[in-house]
């Protein structure tokens, strides 16, 4: 595996006008971490739902419309929270870049 | 039982990793986890497959679960140890199913796979084999599993504990969020149950929060440790875990996993659906 991927991953097959998508990838320099974990917490800090990252470090969620924090975990790694807005026929695309 | 009798560490597995009565199984989710390395000398089972019929939705049955694990190798007097992706979704659910069947010894990996990648430690990519027996299941122990009727009748009577996120028990999201919104015909949850999310039992890394931590989490919730309790989720998964913690850490007794879950009942013609944050009434 060389470089992450650019773009994101592929929507096809996904009816994006029903859903809140919010996809991304984990890297640790320019690689990609495909042995990281990306948690979905709700508004008030509930898990949501949770995704290990695929062999090209990326993840995705199917969220509702509203504010969300991406909690991080990857092996030697710290935590890392980012906040994110989601909407209904949007495709939000972040980039989680581990230390 | 308890938590010495139904739990290990990852630490514990390591040790007993070339025991040849101690089986390893992994059971994901995304089905194709193990495939991508998984523990040394470790099985697979495939919850879409492996454990459920494939016309009817229902388990696979008393007959079908012998031939499975008579054909992976696995004996009665094994003790299978199991452990998964999702922080032991499925291999909670795989755990009750066990139960179900009657196995005698059986774990659950504390964690799970997650803590496992996150110690670092090995997988690998060997598939083992492993010679077939003669495996026997019992009869399904209905006393842990229930079905809708029953679900119906325990509103407002039995301690029903909704697992799933706020999100979905308030009916503004139908599937967890790492799933397209589908299922259900309906959104919301059964009157009357608690929402207490099965990872309110977890810690981040997977592995389950102490004893009296989880007898607060529930308590605080409304549970009555005096009641029966049915727990449930979506298709049943996330329940079995929290089915493992009433029954299995906390020693609770008349505790029930619906299978069925939300994507039965929120199908179901005719009977009450509440929505919002609040547990409602009858």
């Amino acid at each position: 595996m060389c470089g992450a991927t650019e773009g994101g991953l592929s929507l096809d097959g996904v009816d994006v006008a029903k859903e809140a998508v919010v996809q991304g990838v984990v890297t640790r320099g320019d690689q990609p971490v495909p042995n990281a974990y990306v948690r979905l917490l709700d508004r008030s800090g509930e898990f949501t739902a949770e995704v290990p990252t695929s062999a090209t470090g990326h993840f995705r969620f199917f969220a509702g419309p509203g504010e969300w924090t991406l909690r991080t975990l990857a092996p030697k790694s710290e935590t890392i929270d980012k906040k994110v807005v989601a909407e209904i026929g949007s495709v939000v695309e972040v980039t989680v870049s581990l230390s | 039982m308890s938590r010495e009798n139904t739990l290990v560490t990852a630490a514990w597995v390591e040790e007993h990793l070339d025991d040849p009565k101690v089986v390893l199984v992994e059971v994901d989710e995304d089905t194709s986890a193990y495939d991508k390395g998984h523990i040394k000398g470790a099985i697979k089972l495939d919850w879409t497959t492996d454990l459920q019929d494939q016309v009817r939705r229902d388990f696979v049955n008393k007959q079908q679960f012998e031939a499975l694990l008579s054909e992976r190798g696995v004996a009665n007097d094994d003790t299978v140890v199991l452990y998964g992706g999702n922080n032991n979704w499925f291999a909670a659910y795989a755990y009750w199913y066990f139960k179900l069947y009657g196995h005698g010894d059986v774990k659950l990996l504390d964690g799970g796979r997650k803590k496992w990648e996150l110690d670092s430690r090995e997988l690998i990519d060997e598939v083992p084999g492993r010679e077939a027996t003669s495996y026997t299941a019992s009869e399904q122990d209905a006393s842990i599993r229930a079905f809708r009727d029953e679900v119906v009748e325990a509103i407002g009577t039995k301690n029903l504990v909704d697992v799933r996120s706020p999100d979905e028990f308030a009916g503004r999201l139908l599937a967890p969020a790492h799933l397209p919104q589908e299922q259900a015909q309906r959104a919301g949850h059964i009157p009357t149950a608690a929402n207490v999310p099965w990872s309110k039992a977890a810690n981040d890394d997977g592995t389950f929060k102490s004893d009296d931590d989880l007898k607060q989490i529930y308590s605080e919730a409304g549970v009555d440790w005096d009641k029966d309790t049915i727990a449930y989720c979506r298709i049943g998964e996330r329940s079995s875990h929290t089915w493992f913690v009433f029954h299995e850490l906390l020693d609770q007794s008349n505790v029930k996993n619906y299978d069925g879950s939300w994507t039965e009942y929120g199908s179901l013609v005719g009977v009450p659906v509440v929505l919002g944050d609040e547990p409602g009434s009858l």
